[in-house]
């Protein structure tokens, strides 16, 4: 019963991850940026409990629980600690126009099919399948960082590359060990925070998070 | 033995409470120190009982020392002791909040190094390293300046992004290793012939693996975070992260060198780590002919030596041995250096290598060891820099790889001139009769130094200057003594230095 299902779940998952992901490029305020990521962490959690049963792994649906306290709630809570109004108040203005990032988006999801076909091969599993949408979002993440201005919407490239990754760890090997996951988690939550630290001190010292005016140290 | 696993991870990690804990005590700010002793103390009790043909195991076989793993350790604990030592602060600059937090942090540091190089796991091992990253970003940006906090960003930002992509690489490998009957990131396992892993999965994998650490590693084209991080962080900082964190990352490489090697053979990681290092020595080489601050150029000159180290690991067993020695000897010259130049920028105000002239003349004691091991640095024997570059360019000569040697050796030469022209530039001439005004640093990051006025004090009519001489070394002189004295003699030593490297190498999977 579930199996006739399996395939349709698994494909639901991945295809709202890459659309938050497609959103994320599009959208331009922080604050709409910060719930597209609440939702992929949520995506991703259903993702892991819809293999974690399949595969009947009582462990895969800890995970899950610990993917919706990170990624889902922890995570954007700490980007959208301050203000609301603060949050908000924050565009983007980044080097390319949305049309142009849009289409970046697709040749990128393309290419990823196209790579992870031809050197991996797709396999014939369901989820090996969608492991292209991972490494998309990967490049995504990337386009993020290098196309964004302000410190924060960088990070926010930084976590979806790390979904992009987590993604892919599932969709081909149905996770890693428990405990390097928890190493992970904790990883990226601590790097996100020193990084929110620093935005913070950016803006007390440069009167902003452009990170276009860190350019002072150079040979 | 296996307690000897335990105690550089619970150590430091004590020590790092205990910094918080202490409040303004006057001991504050010898826990830094405490800690390398205590890692240092572990690495030569693993390497005695590795000696000894044993392999210590902790945790259910999660942390592991083979001849490896303690050999790493005691180049972590040594060269955590020369710049924490020599990095020791005055009783007074040690008060304060923000210092208490410095020991913490240092301590934090050197317990995630000493757990990357004794987890089994690659995934463990992933994950120190990528605490070490946080770590340091706040020692980085911990003179709170506008320059220093951009390149802490930049260094957490690459940093984290190049190590989000070596996880992608082990979960790759991971990936692999479900086909078999075991899924594991075990390294033992892992190394083992015999596998059958899918070796399409291992070539992506063992690649992006490679290309993330070696982001860590400081090698071209992934190196601008380095010269930034090295130059803004505090002077023992700089020291750890040059000596210490660009050898573990290389170390990282190393072990998936071997399992990728087992699967796809040698030929492709080989390319990928001689573009790489041939590309760093280029990079290293153009920005040294103009430097201008002697801090990014002790921070290039660690490019370089990353570059012909990766150069070494492409080459393969032959010249492992010469690339192990090179850890040591690079990590304990660089770390000397570095705590020297912290001297120099506390007492001259200056980064600048053109404003400070005429060391030599108006302080032998911060020149001469300066000197010394800048003469290491650029690889004199019998200093065993020299020794190990020797090592690397033969065996590579060996090999087959005569071009990507000859490349190098001349990227080494115009190196040399550089450094050569730039020490010479700070240390000789003779004095200026009057102080130059430059004390104002480029960065605006550095008090002024208040002692400026004993370097030179004009007296007399005319020209004549009275030169009172500064024997002070300003700061501990042990640490640098024994810095250059283990450089200088630990190639000569077969036994046992010379057997734990073979031992070693031969862990990795290299028969000869």
């Amino acid at each position: 019963m579930f199996d006739s299902v399996y395939a349709q779940l698994v494909g639901l998952c991945t295809g709202a991850l890459l659309l938050t992901s497609a959103l994320m490029v599009w959208r331009h305020t922080l604050l709409a940026s910060i719930r597209l990521l609440s939702a992929q962490g949520l995506s991703l959690a259903a993702l892991v409990a819809v293999i974690g049963v399949q595969e009947n792994e009582v462990e895969l649906l800890f995970v899950a629980l610990l993917i919706v306290a990170t990624k889902g709630v922890g995570l954007p809570w700490v980007l959208a600690h301050e203000s609301e109004a603060g949050v908000r108040a924050i565009k983007e203005a980044p080097r390319l126009n949305p049309t142009a990032s849009l289409l970046i988006v697709t040749i990128l999801t393309i290419l990823s099919y196209i790579v992870v076909s031809q050197l991996i091969g797709l396999g014939t599993s369901v989820t090996s399948h969608a492991a292209p949408i991972g490494l998309a979002m990967v490049l995504i993440g990337f386009l993020l960082l290098i196309s964004r201005r302000r410190a924060r919407s960088q990070l926010i490239g930084f976590l979806l590359l790390d979904n992009g990754i987590a993604t892919i760890a599932f969709l081909t090997s149905g996770g890693v060990p428990i405990l390097l996951e928890f190493a992970v988690s904790l990883d990226v939550l601590l790097v996100v925070v020193i990084l929110y630290v620093f935005a913070g001190r950016m803006r007390t010292k440069f009167g902003g998070t452009d990170v276009d005016q860190l350019r002072e140290l150079h040979d | 033995m296996s307690f000897a696993l335990l105690t550089p991870l619970v150590g430091p990690l004590v020590l790092a409470v205990l910094s918080l804990a202490l409040g303004s005590s006057p001991l504050r700010r010898f826990l830094g120190l405490a800690s390398s002793i205590v890692v240092l103390g572990s690495g030569i009790a693993l390497v005695t009982a590795v000696m000894n043909d044993q392999v210590p195991t902790a945790g259910g076989g999660m942390l592991r020392a083979d001849a490896l793993s303690a050999y790493m350790l005691t180049v972590v604990g040594a060269v955590g002791l020369i710049s924490t030592w020599g990095g020791l602060k005055t009783a007074a600059d040690s008060r304060g909040q923000g210092a208490g937090i410095f020991e913490a942090l240092i301590s934090l540091f050197l317990a995630a190094m000493s757990l990357a190089v004794l987890a089994d796991s690659i995934g463990l091992m992933w994950a120190a390293i990528e605490a070490t990253t946080i770590t340091t970003a706040f020692l980085v940006g911990h003179h709170r300046t506008r320059t220093s906090l951009e390149a802490a960003w930049k260094y957490v930002i690459l940093g984290s992004v190049g190590v989000a992509i070596a996880l992608l690489g082990i979960v790759l490998i991971y990936a692999a290793s479900r086909e078999t009957e075991t899924p594991t990131l075990s390294w033992l396992l892992l190394s083992q012939a015999g596998l059958s892993l899918d070796p399409a999965l291992i070539t992506a994998g063992g690649a992006l693996a490679v290309l993330g650490f070696a982001t860590k590693a400081g090698l071209a084209p992934m190196h601008s975070w380095l010269p930034d991080a090295h130059s803004q962080a505090p002077a023992p900082v700089s020291g750890l992260m040059s000596g210490v964190l660009l050898a573990v990352a290389l170390y990282a490489i190393l072990r998936i060198q071997t399992i990728t090697n087992l699967v796809i053979g040698p030929d492709f990681l080989r390319t990928m780590l001689s573009i790489g290092g041939l590309l760093s020595l280029a990079i290293a080489a153009s920005l040294l002919i103009r430097q201008v601050d002697y801090k990014r150029m002790l921070a290039y000159s660690s490019i370089e030596h990353m570059g012909l180290m990766a150069l070494g690991v492409a080459i393969g067993p032959a010249a492992l041995p010469a690339v192990l020695l090179y850890m040591l000897g690079h990590g304990l010259i660089k770390a000397t250096l570095f705590v020297i130049s912290g001297r120099i920028l506390h007492i001259e105000g200056t980064p600048v290598i053109s404003n400070v002239r005429a060391l030599l003349a108006r302080r032998p004691g911060l020149a001469v060891p300066w000197l010394a091991a800048m003469a290491a640095l650029v690889g004199f024997p019998p200093f065993s820099i020299f020794f190990s570059e020797v090592g690397i360019i033969m065996a590579g000569w060996a090999e087959g790889m005569g071009l990507v040697v000859m490349i190098a050796l001349f990227l080494l030469l115009v190196i040399f001139a550089g450094l050569t022209r730039l020490t010479v530039g700070m240390v000789l001439g003779s004095p200026t009769p009057t102080p130059t005004p430059a004390f104002v640093s480029a960065t605006g990051s550095i008090p002024s130094g208040s002692t400026q006025s004993i370097a030179t004090i004009q007296s007399g009519p005319g020209d004549e200057t009275l030169l009172v001489r500064d024997f002070s070394t300003h700061g501990p002189i042990l640490p640098i003594i024994l810095a250059l004295a283990v450089t200088a003699s630990v190639a000569f030593i077969a036994h046992p230095i010379g057997d734990l490297l073979e031992r070693a190498v031969s862990v990795l999977g290299g028969t000869n």
